[in-house]
């Protein structure tokens, strides 16, 4: 149990730079997701933490001690990875005790440790299979294992749900999440699901080409996303995101669609000011002067999606509790709360 | 996916058979009836009749303390040639699968010994270790060293042993190899994560998962040691010195064409014959069950 600091990381691989100075203060016990599409860096920073990668500047400190320069054998981590990285010539209780052999505990006490994780993976009935054994749910379970046995400093874990089906990862989820809490053990996660991210991550850090576009907890995310990458990514259907320009006084703003927005707060910038609006599916209001032409219905049971386009070309998703109120045609909508400005250029929340 | 193809005649698909049934007959499986019958009969000094004498050739070749000699020698040879050949391949693959740079060059290279004809490589060794020629054996005699294959028999094994090994490094490098990239990446990553250095890392993870391989490689190897290396063995020490490297193979030559002894030579090479058809018989009764990881 430790704190994880990760201080100005950058990694170049040739000529390609993949991350740009990444700042991160982990606290004792707490759990940090990483989330972000495949190729922003997420897993690269993940392993600069293990020590699989060396980064090409800054540093990392594992409970105040610097470890940039450290193998990962001396790091007192533990890694979860996407396909369980089990040995494969090993028994279930040998991939478990493996780490403690090396480090040169007694037979009994590594027996104890083990049967202990087991007991509390309920894995113990699978201590003397071999992985291919084993299903991907018991797999997982056996790789959580061999990571708690050694009582490490720091959890890694890389995307260790994506290959589960939909409902065992559900399971699997919950199961982490409680586990990490009991044992209280730091804990940096991968994925790139935002429902996992949302669900797992005391704080999560939401990645963009390198950058840490956000670091802040699920719901402050999802309630002030700090620009228009973090607004699309975080929320299912995603935020809508429509052109408009900055009304004199920045009380309000004109839509490109037609029709004008106005703000609980007035928003810095001259009148005339290129300006992003964003408002989520479900905080649009029914009635209003802006028509959507509805191309697709999608009802889910307790809530319908709509989606279609505004006048302006731009595409727009609306979500309502229970069935759909049109079926086709034309719906009037306009928005009167929960609006998210952000700069046209920079893409910055304003 | 179907990759089965379906003949509608019986003709074609003997035609396609055919070059391949003729070369297997002619050249193995009628050699092989004429050794097993030669094998049972027994000429005159002169060579001019021949008469049936069943398996006593056999029994001869068995009671026979030289062909007994050459099974012994023929059972050193072959086992150091096979873990000298697996372990440099060995060493030598890790140290590829490590590079980066180059490593396509290196590859290549390492594989070029196989493509060396026996009687070559042999030559090539000679011009190596030869007492008056041989850059080596040169050297050696001035260090001082008694070095001459030509009389010293643990000399002599030592040369053909190390030749012989030299020629099946590079075909046992390409399989290590091969094993070796196929380990997940993943896999030793977690081991180095839990704590074990790339030493304990070989022993407790790559070793166990490269074993198939080195199973089959094993065989193979044992059944070039026995029978491959006749070639080597001719261009360098002609089983000599005082038969030090007479293996089983070269007896079998030296009783046939030079004492020419044929029905004891055919013996002996019936007993050869079955010898690797019970490695062959392992190897794929390995591989069928051969565990999958």
């Amino acid at each position: 149990m430790a704190t994880l600091t990760l201080n100005d990381i950058r990694k170049s691989f040739g000529s390609t730079t993949v991350l740009h100075g990444i700042n991160l203060d982990i606290a004792e016990g707490e759990m940090v997701v990483i989330v972000g599409a495949s190729g922003c860096g997420k897993s690269t920073l993940l392993r600069i933490a293990a020590g699989l990668e060396t980064p090409t500047s800054g540093t990392v400190r594992i409970a105040d001690r610097d470890v940039t320069e450290l193998e990962p054998a001396d790091r007192d981590i533990a890694m979860v990875f996407q396909n369980y990285a089990l040995y494969p010539h090993m028994t279930v209780f040998d991939n478990m005790a493996y780490g403690l052999k090396i480090r040169g505990m007694t037979r009994d006490a590594i027996r104890q440790r083990v049967e202990e994780a087991a007991g509390l993976l309920g894995i113990t009935p699978l201590l003397s299979r071999r992985p291919r054994e084993l299903s991907g749910g018991q797999r997982q379970r056996v790789a959580m294992g061999r990571a708690i046995v050694r009582e490490p400093k720091l959890f890694l874990f890389d995307e260790p749900l994506s290959n589960l089906d939909a409902k065992l990862r559900v399971q699997m989820r919950a199961e982490i999440r409680r586990l990490q809490r009991r044992l209280g053990v730091t804990s940096l996660f991968v994925t790139h699901d935002q429902v996992e991210a949302m669900t797992l991550g005391d704080r999560l850090v939401v990645m963009n080409q390198g950058r840490a576009a956000q670091i802040a907890t699920p719901m402050e995310i999802f309630a002030k996303p700090a620009d228009t990458y973090v607004a699309a990514f975080i929320g299912s259907p995603s935020m809508n995101l429509l052109r408009a320009t900055l009304d004199d006084g920045g009380r309000s703003a004109t839509l490109a669609a037609g029709g004008s927005v106005s703000f609980d707060e007035p928003r810095p910038g001259p009148a005339g000011q290129a300006v992003i609006i964003g408002i989520r599916p479900e905080h649009v209001t029914l009635g209003g002067e802006l028509p959507v032409a509805i191309e697709l219905v999608e009802p889910l049971g307790s809530e319908t999606v709509l989606h279609g386009t505004l006048p302006s070309g731009e595409a727009m998703a609306v979500r309502v509790q229970g069935a759909a109120p049109v079926n086709g045609g034309s719906m009037p909508v306009s928005f009167t709360h929960s609006i998210h400005v952000f700069d046209a250029e920079t893409g910055k929340r304003i | 996916m179907r990759k089965n193809v379906i003949f509608r005649g019986k003709l074609l698909p003997l035609l396609l058979l055919l070059p391949q049934l003729v070369i297997t007959g002619l050249f193995f499986f009628w050699p092989a009836g004429q050794a097993i019958w030669s094998s049972m009969l027994r000429e005159d000094a002169f060579g001019l009749s021949s008469n049936f004498v069943g398996l006593e050739n056999f029994t001869d070749v068995i009671l026979d303390p030289t062909w007994r000699a050459a099974a012994g020698t023929t059972a050193v040879f072959a086992f150091s040639v096979a873990i000298l050949a697996l372990s440099v391949a060995l060493l030598l693959a890790v140290q590829a699968d490590k590079a980066i740079r180059g490593s396509s060059l290196y590859k290549t290279l390492l594989i070029w010994p196989y493509a060396v004809a026996p009687a070559v490589a042999a030559v090539l060794w000679l011009f190596l270790f030869h007492p008056q020629i041989g850059l080596i054996g040169r050297a050696l005699s001035t260090a001082q060293i008694a070095w001459d294959y030509r009389l010293n028999g643990g000399q002599a094994m030592l040369l053909v042993i190390v030749a012989s090994a030299w020629k099946q490094v590079s075909y046992n490098f390409i399989f290590f190899l091969a094993g070796l990239q196929s380990i997940p990446k993943s896999v030793l990553e977690a081991a180095a994560i839990d704590g074990a250095r790339p030493v304990r890392r070989f022993w407790t993870v790559v070793f166990p998962l490269l074993s198939p391989t080195s199973f089959f490689l094993l065989t193979v190897n044992l059944v070039y040691a026995f029978f491959d290396t006749f070639g080597v063995i001719h261009a360098l020490t002609q089983g000599g010195p005082a038969k030090a490297t007479e293996t089983l193979i070269y007896k079998v030559y030296i009783d046939g064409v030079e004492n020419l002894n044929l029905g004891s030579s055919a013996a002996q090479s019936v007993i050869l014959m079955l010898i690797v058809i019970a490695m062959t018989v392992v190897q794929f009764r390995f591989i069928e069950r051969k565990v999958h990881y």
